[in-house]
């Protein structure tokens, strides 16, 4: 009987523990309520490294934002570079010195003044130190020199001109705290001593690996603090799972949702979706036969695919609309030019009646015109005789390439190629991609406000030097008239002429049509309305609150006035209730099993 | 024939271990290196990064070497007992696995300990109520639930017990481990036990059934056997015939069982740890996978083998002193 008093016992403890009713805020116990100033966000994501001369991922990068602040800023409405940490700046007559001035009066969250120093020691690490260069080295490979004549002057010398010099997303770090890591950079994980030195909006102060990572909101922000006391990202592995958690409230936001995910949570009467057009783009890449910067060929890749006719043709044949409506669930906006329509000032689109459309009685006209005939199984034959195949390749991380492959296959099977698909994981893909074995190929990428790196990818100078070797480029496209359009762009500092010059670039490259972007998918994601009162959207009116350029969101984000926020959360009493009647009902049984067997021992 | 003694017995079966430790750690080189792709690449997908940034990364991992080279430094690095850093995480790989350990021995070694101890104890009942309705019900459940997808179920329990249905509120954390901001001993302690029902009871549904139908088919042989009617002739109480001579023999092939499934506790439980966004050991061998991130590979292969190897080292050693005959020529 004296266990079953304990079990009791431990019972009414954990009942009391957990008892409605109690104010979080008195309680000495877990802090079951929800508090109205914590703001907590799903994340699907993984962090490499909160060191920020080394993390690659998405997240880390996107909380380096929110601890750290940047040279310049992003504009909420429209992607414009605004002043952050410098307050103004100028580029000489030659292009070649840009002076920064850096905001007066500015702290780090340890009460050390900012200055520019801090800017300098860090770009002067990165520059010298290949370790510190992992992860933004990029951005300073044009920089000659950096110096802080006084604290409020920054002074960058670049070896060329270069147009960029407003989007260097490179979080400046405290000099006083990271000058005894410098030399052991690579080592250092910026993960053990909480609360971590910033000058953000929030300070990093816990991180718990797999699991969550807690910022504060930094009061003394320049901007003015956020409105949340706390933000909390928390990970998950499955998405399913986050959804959950949201329609129960256990996270307030959750993004990259799928169209079935968001469409499901149209009739949770306290989620409030958001649907916003992406920053993203999603081709289908056609292999213009490999080589190395050198113009060695190498590779496999189908020689018919270096006929324009072909290429155009197999672009005609192709519906994107279906694509859009099968795979994104109608979610998305059918591609045109490379940059998506999310960036208006720099997006391309063919003039109405210009562009490709689905059409394919063109696509066969072309092909005939082409030499490729119709033999007497209905597959095309090369000019050589062969029948006409095409190899597709995809990722199986990627879920749209399984869905969108088969129905590309059809639309090339229509009008007489065969085609052989291949959806492969990335390791394997990239092996492929490397030696240049493939025809046809699905890609996606990610466009920043600058798009000068999704530019630079598709120029001659990032093919691989030698054969077969890894490179930083996509799929071998060299146009030399793109080069020099691209080299133009680069050392244009008027953003109107720039853009025009941008334009231009699209424009040749849809005509080239190598690299043909079928659509631009939606960002899909979805909130707490009875946690989250209001938020900045990037761009407005209809952006995005997640995956923005700059710290908008989470910064502006308001809670809502919650008159019941002391009240516990009853789910979980009642959870620790039925734990404790099958602890105590076990016990009784299990007393009378032990009685039972005792007297049968008797 | 001698029996085996105590010091030639146990030097034999560590030296034995100690060689199939080796091989796995020399195997596992190559064993990773089949997978394709460039990690340099992979961890840096998405960034603006250039040729240079890729060449530097190459070179500190160590992939720009020749083979043989690669293979010189790990094994030097790994017989100093140095399992590296990790690719992605820029982490020692020892710290890595230190600190998912606790996670995944929480988790799978509680439910592989509930498993064991249900699984007998209804293993036992039903043997004991042969044909009965009981027994019936228990095996066929058991057998469902073996079978069901783990994924599946885990999913449904959130949907339930986590989130609720209906009026009904959710009992349970929709995943985790703890919740942030929690603070002291026991209100960690108390929230960690709230997170991990669910996981546990996943991965107790899914797995009891082996044990339940090892011992149940282990006792009813043990029943039949001569010393079992001799102890009812004696008069000995069936309770005590049961759980006193019939038990403890019926027991050995399960505690068998539970030894070897112990020693792939450490290894986690890949599909429960991503569906409640448990930060095991499984997820983070996953995540290793889809790099290459292969020092982490490596060390996590090494460790995993050595779990292994230790634990059938231990049920060796401890199979003599549970079961006398094994001791005897």
């Amino acid at each position: 009987m004296l266990a079953l008093r304990h079990l009791a016992a431990a019972a009414t403890l954990l009942i009391a523990q957990f008892a409605p009713g109690r104010d979080a805020s008195e309680a000495s116990g877990p802090v079951i309520a929800r508090q109205s100033d914590v703001l907590t966000v799903a994340t699907t994501g993984t962090i490499d490294s909160l060191n920020p001369f080394l993390a690659q991922r998405v997240l880390p990068t996107e909380i380096h934002r929110l601890v750290y602040d940047f040279l310049t800023n992003y504009d909420a409405a429209d992607y414009h570079p605004v002043p952050a940490l410098a307050t103004s700046w100028s580029a000489s007559a030659d292009k070649l010195v840009w002076t920064f001035t850096i905001r007066p009066g500015m702290t780090w969250s340890d009460g050390v003044k900012v200055t520019a120093a801090d800017v300098a020691w860090t770009y002067n690490l990165i520059m010298t130190n290949a370790d510190a260069a992992t992860a933004n080295g990029s951005f300073v490979a044009n920089f000659k020199s950096v110096s802080a004549p006084n604290d409020s002057t920054l002074v960058i010398r670049l070896a060329r001109p270069q147009a960029t010099m407003l989007a260097l997303d490179i979080p400046v770090v405290p000099r006083h705290v990271w000058r005894s890591h410098a030399a052991k950079i690579a080592e250092f994980g910026n993960d053990t001593s909480f609360p971590v030195v910033g000058n953000g909006p929030f300070i990093l102060t816990d991180y718990k690996q797999g699991q969550y990572v807690e910022l504060s909101a930094n009061e003394n922000y320049w901007r003015g603090p956020p409105r949340f006391s706390r933000l909390y990202f928390r990970q998950y592995k499955d998405a399913d799972a986050a959804v959950q958690a949201l329609r129960k409230g256990e996270v307030d936001f959750v993004s990259r949702l799928t169209a079935a995910q968001f469409d499901a949570l149209q009739h949770d009467r306290h989620v409030v979706r958001n649907r916003s057009a992406g920053k993203s783009f999603y081709t289908l890449q056609i292999n213009p036969g490999a080589s190395a910067t050198s113009g060695q060929r190498f590779g496999d890749g189908n020689p018919a695919l270096r006929d324009i006719r072909v290429r155009q043709a197999i672009r005609y044949a192709i519906d994107p609309q279906t694509l859009v409506d099968k795979t994104l669930g109608g979610y998305g906006q059918v591609g045109e030019g490379y940059l998506p329509p999310i960036f208006a000032a720099d997006h391309w689109n063919p003039a109405p009646g210009q562009g490709y459309r689905y059409d394919p009685v063109k696509a066969e006209q072309l092909l005939d015109a082409a030499g490729y005939r119709r033999g007497p199984d209905g597959t095309r034959r090369t000019p050589g005789g062969q029948p006409f195949s095409l190899r597709l390749n995809g990722l199986t991380q990627r879920a749209a390439d399984a869905l969108n492959a088969p129905y590309v296959a059809a639309w090339l099977k229509a009008i007489g190629i065969n085609v052989i698909t291949s959806i492969v994981d990335e390791g394997r893909l990239a092996d492929v991609e490397a030696v240049g074995n493939f025809d046809l190929m699905f890609d996606a990428w990610l466009t920043n406000p600058d798009p000068d790196y999704v530019l630079a990818i598709q120029t001659c100078a990032v093919r691989p030097v030698t054969p077969g070797a890894a490179f930083p480029g996509d799929a071998f496209v060299c146009d030399p008239v793109y080069d020099r359009l691209y080299a133009q762009q680069l050392v244009e500092y008027n953003p109107t002429v720039r853009s025009q010059v941008i334009q231009r670039m699209q424009q040749r490259m849809y005509a080239d049509a190598y690299v043909n972007v079928l659509y631009y998918p939606n960002v899909l994601e979805a909130y707490r309305g009875d946690v989250i009162g209001s938020m900045l959207k990037q761009p407005q009116p209809n952006g995005m609150y997640s995956g923005q350029d700059g710290y908008w969101s989470w910064w502006s984000a308001a809670p809502v006035a919650r008159p019941d926020e002391a009240a516990s959360n009853p789910a979980i009493a009642v959870g620790v209730v039925a734990g404790a009647v099958f602890l105590v009902t076990f016990a009784v049984v299990a007393v009378r099993r032990r009685r039972t067997s005792a007297e049968d021992r008797e | 024939m001698r029996p085996p003694s105590g010091l030639g017995y146990l030097g034999r079966k560590v030296v034995s271990a100690l060689v199939g430790l080796c091989g796995v750690a020399l195997a596992g080189f190559f064993l990773f290196r089949i997978l394709p792709g460039d990690p340099a690449r992979t961890v840096t997908r998405g960034r603006p990064v250039d040729a240079q940034q890729l060449a530097q990364l190459r070179h500190r991992f160590g992939t720009d070497q020749p083979l043989v080279v690669q293979f010189g430094a790990y094994v030097t690095r790994t017989f100093r007992g140095d399992l590296g850093r990790s690719y992605q995480y820029s982490a020692p790989v020892s710290a890595l696995i230190v600190s998912h350990l606790a996670a995944t021995v929480y988790l799978v070694g509680t439910a592989t300990l509930i498993s064991a101890c249900l699984g007998s104890w209804l293993g036992a009942r039903a043997a004991w109520r042969r044909g009965s309705l009981g027994d019936r019900v228990h095996s066929s459940l058991a057998l469902t639930l073996w079978s069901v997808p783990t994924f599946w179920l885990g999913l449904m329990l959130i949907v339930v017990l986590a989130v609720g249905v209906g009026s009904v509120p959710g009992l349970f954390p929709t995943g985790g481990m703890r919740l942030p901001g929690v603070t002291g001993f026991v209100p960690v302690a108390l929230d960690m036990l709230h997170h991990l029902v669910l996981p546990c009871a996943t991965m107790v549904a899914v797995g009891y059934a082996q044990y339940l139908l090892i011992v149940r088919s282990c006792v009813l042989e043990e029943m039949s056997a001569d010393y079992v009617t001799t102890a009812r002739a004696k008069g000995i109480p069936e309770a005590t015939v049961r759980w006193r001579h019939v038990l403890p023999n019926a027991l050995l092939p399960a505690a068998t069982l539970i030894l070897v499934n112990f020693g792939g506790v450490v290894s986690g439980a890949v599909v429960v740890e991503s569906v409640f966004s448990w930060p095991g050991l499984g997820s983070l061998f996953y995540e290793a996978l889809t790099v290459p991130d292969l020092p982490l590979l490596h060390g996590l292969f090494v460790f995993f083998a050595a779990s292994v190897i230790l634990l059938n080292l231990v049920a060796d050693l401890l199979y003599p002193m549970l079961d006398p005959r094994v001791r005897r020529p």
